[in-house]
């Protein structure tokens, strides 16, 4: 039976990393031979890490940013209407009295532009994730980083091969 | 006599292995002495229990209030536990916005304090109702005739802060935890391992979620800043709002803030002695950690003895004979016991912290801790009662003390809040793993690189 050649089964490659420089060292060295999909997971963030993967800033401030100003103007509205739906005096001040409501758009703001990051951030990292992750080791919420580096065939020996000198520990096909 | 001591070899810094493997032991299944304290605890909710039950069944009439003192210790109590939990935030938000390494290894106890504590104040408004069904009607929604809230009045403030400030803590709480209990769930076996999986939301520590949830974790940290600010001044307008001698003041808003984060202080330090005992954490959380917490003790307690004596002052300097009288009463009237634990306890004990002796020394600290603990209490209770005790006409001056009712409630509120505390330590980690690993040189390297 003969076993069908290497390079037609492999999807991608994992990278088992005992030392955050052997990480980036293979991560330099990935990147600059022109591998695009790559996913590293790293027991912690590291900016070191993040600058050579040159992801763009995360939209999660565009999601605060329009939760926040949201909040404000349901704070406000909200506040303003209910005065107006039954109009009453109270304490001889005016209808509608913004300084109160001040506070009642502030908590507002802070309210749904806090949960707005929370959703921002699920919907941008794709959570909940049901499913096992590609490549992933329970070694890399310890000590270990991982990097997994996906493409044709021919490019994931190439990927081997680079992680290996680099200092991997370990390199499996994911 | 020229030898020279043998170099002591500076214990190196934990791993990152070592942190998870140190961290996941806190949850070992508990021993006899968590059983003990469970068992205390059970003790304390029953005594609380039983005496809301007299209230409810017989009325309010069963507290010691004496008019025209109707905000008593159930008010004083809550504003107790609504400045317990701002050290939280604090210590989580602000820090974190400074890039100060030193809370890694505290922000998560102080954090947790702060959702049980607000869980603990939020009772009180409910336990201070006469008619505690009806506390749905502070919920700002129309009445039966389409009548909406009062958006003018404090209490109706306080609703929106108090339920924002629950919902963010706790939110800041959960988010912070995801990568820990991603780390728990990838040792644990059978039905935790089910729960942690489902609390971590299948997180895998990649760079995409990483990238998102930092900024994530900043915006819930830049938002929580004013809020916890906004939180206390908004409790403090439910009193200065007020017409009442020694309430009504504008100092209100910033000396209940600095007192909150004083007393939040004092209480993360008592929480914190027996949980590093207990869990042999010394590692972790050092003595720089308990000095740096006393040294914010130490500014705050300061800081709430310059407002005690500009609330004297401006009482004398006024010339109001009435804010005058109400001040005079505070100090050397009925209430003259309460008012001197209060400065003894927030002003003068404090000040030991100043000898780095005895701010280094954890028995002393826990000791003081407890102190400010009790003073802190005792201030929500001089500001409420001794001022509602010592209205405008003499034939409206009463004498209120708390009776068994009340004391048997507060020992429930203490039992509520420990019990969340004690089963929190024991299903999450007390101590920030990625965080706690963050401020660690990364394997392979001696020093910690990076802004933090």
């Amino acid at each position: 039976m003969a076993t069908p050649p290497i390079t037609t089964t492999r999807a991608g490659v994992v990278g088992v990393f005992a030392t955050l420089d052997g990480a980036l060292l293979a991560l330099r060295e990935l990147k600059s031979k022109g591998y695009e999909s790559l996913t590293v997971y790293s027991p912690v963030p590291n900016h070191e890490l993040e600058e050579v993967l040159d992801k763009p800033t995360s939209p999660v401030r565009l999601f605060t940013l329009i939760g926040g100003l949201t909040g404000t103007s349901l704070g406000f509205l909200f506040a303003i209407w209910t005065s107006l739906d039954w109009e009453l005096i109270v304490g001889g001040k005016p209808i509608v009295s913004l300084p109160p409501y001040v506070i009642i758009g502030f908590e507002t703001t802070i309210l749904i532009g806090a949960l707005s990051a929370v959703a921002g951030m699920f919907l941008n990292a794709r959570l909940p994730k049901l499913r096992n992750a590609l490549g992933y080791d329970p070694r890399f919420s310890n000590d270990k980083f991982g990097i997994v580096a996906v493409g044709g065939p021919a490019q994931a020996s190439g990927a081997e091969a680079i992680m290996r000198a680099a200092g991997a520990e370990e390199v499996r096909d994911v | 006599m020229a030898t020279m001591a043998p170099p002591v070899p500076r214990q190196a810094p934990p791993t990152y292995a070592d942190v998870n493997r140190d961290i996941i032991r806190t949850l070992d299944p508990p021993g006899k002495g968590w059983f003990l304290g469970m068992g205390v605890i059970f003790l304390g909710l029953l005594i609380g229990g039983v005496s809301w039950a007299i209230q409810l069944k017989d009325g309010i009439g069963v507290t010691g209030y004496t008019p025209p003192v109707f905000w008593g210790t159930y008010i004083t109590t809550f504003v107790f536990w609504v400045g317990i939990a701002h050290s939280g935030t604090l210590i989580s938000a602000v820090l974190y916005l400074f890039r100060s390494g030193w809370r890694a290894a505290v922000y998560r106890a102080a954090e947790a304090m702060t959702v049980f504590a607000v869980m603990t104040a939020g009772l009180f408004p409910v336990l201070h109702l006469g008619r505690a069904w009806f506390a749905y009607w502070v919920a700002p929604y129309p009445n039966i005739r389409g009548l909406w809230a009062n958006f003018r009045s404090p209490l109706v403030w306080d609703i929106f802060a108090i339920s924002t400030y629950l919902t963010v803590s706790a939110t800041f709480l959960l988010m912070g935890l995801i990568p820990d209990v991603a780390a728990l769930r990838d040792q644990a076996t059978g039905w935790r391992r089910r729960l942690y999986a489902l609390v971590s939301f299948g997180w895998r520590n990649s760079d995409g979620e990483w990238r998102h949830f930092m900024r994530m974790y900043l915006f819930l940290a830049a938002l929580s800043t004013p809020l916890v600010l906004s939180v206390h001044s908004v409790v403090s307008w439910d009193f200065a709002m007020a017409i009442v001698p020694g309430w009504h003041a504008t100092i209100f808003a910033p000396y209940f803030v600095a007192g909150a984060i004083f007393s939040g202080c004092g209480m993360v330090i008592t929480i914190l002695v027996p949980l590093r005992k207990a869990f042999h954490l010394e590692r972790y959380i050092t003595v720089r950690h308990f000095e740096n917490l006393a040294k914010l003790c130490l500014l705050t307690s300061t800081i709430v003895g310059y407002a005690y004596f500009t609330e004297y002052f401006i009482a004398w300097y006024s010339g109001n004979p009435i804010e005058r009288a109400s001040f005079y009463s505070r100090a050397f009237g009925d209430y003259w016991w309460a008012t001197w634990t209060m400065i003894v306890c927030n002003v003068f004990i404090p000040l030991f912290l100043w000898s780095k002796r005895i701010r280094t020394n954890i028995t002393w600290l826990f000791v003081i801790s407890i102190f400010i603990n009790i003073g802190m209490w005792f201030e929500r209770f001089v500001i409420i009662v001794s001022s509602l005790a010592h209205e405008f006409e003499p034939w409206q001056w009463a004498y209120y003390t708390p009776n068994h009712i009340e004391i048997g409630v507060i020992i429930g509120s203490f039992s509520w809040f420990s019990m969340w505390f004690m089963l929190f330590i024991k299903f999450f980690p007390a101590l920030a793993i990625a965080e706690v690993k963050e401020a660690l040189p990364p394997p392979g390297r001696t020093h910690a690189g990076g802004p933090h």
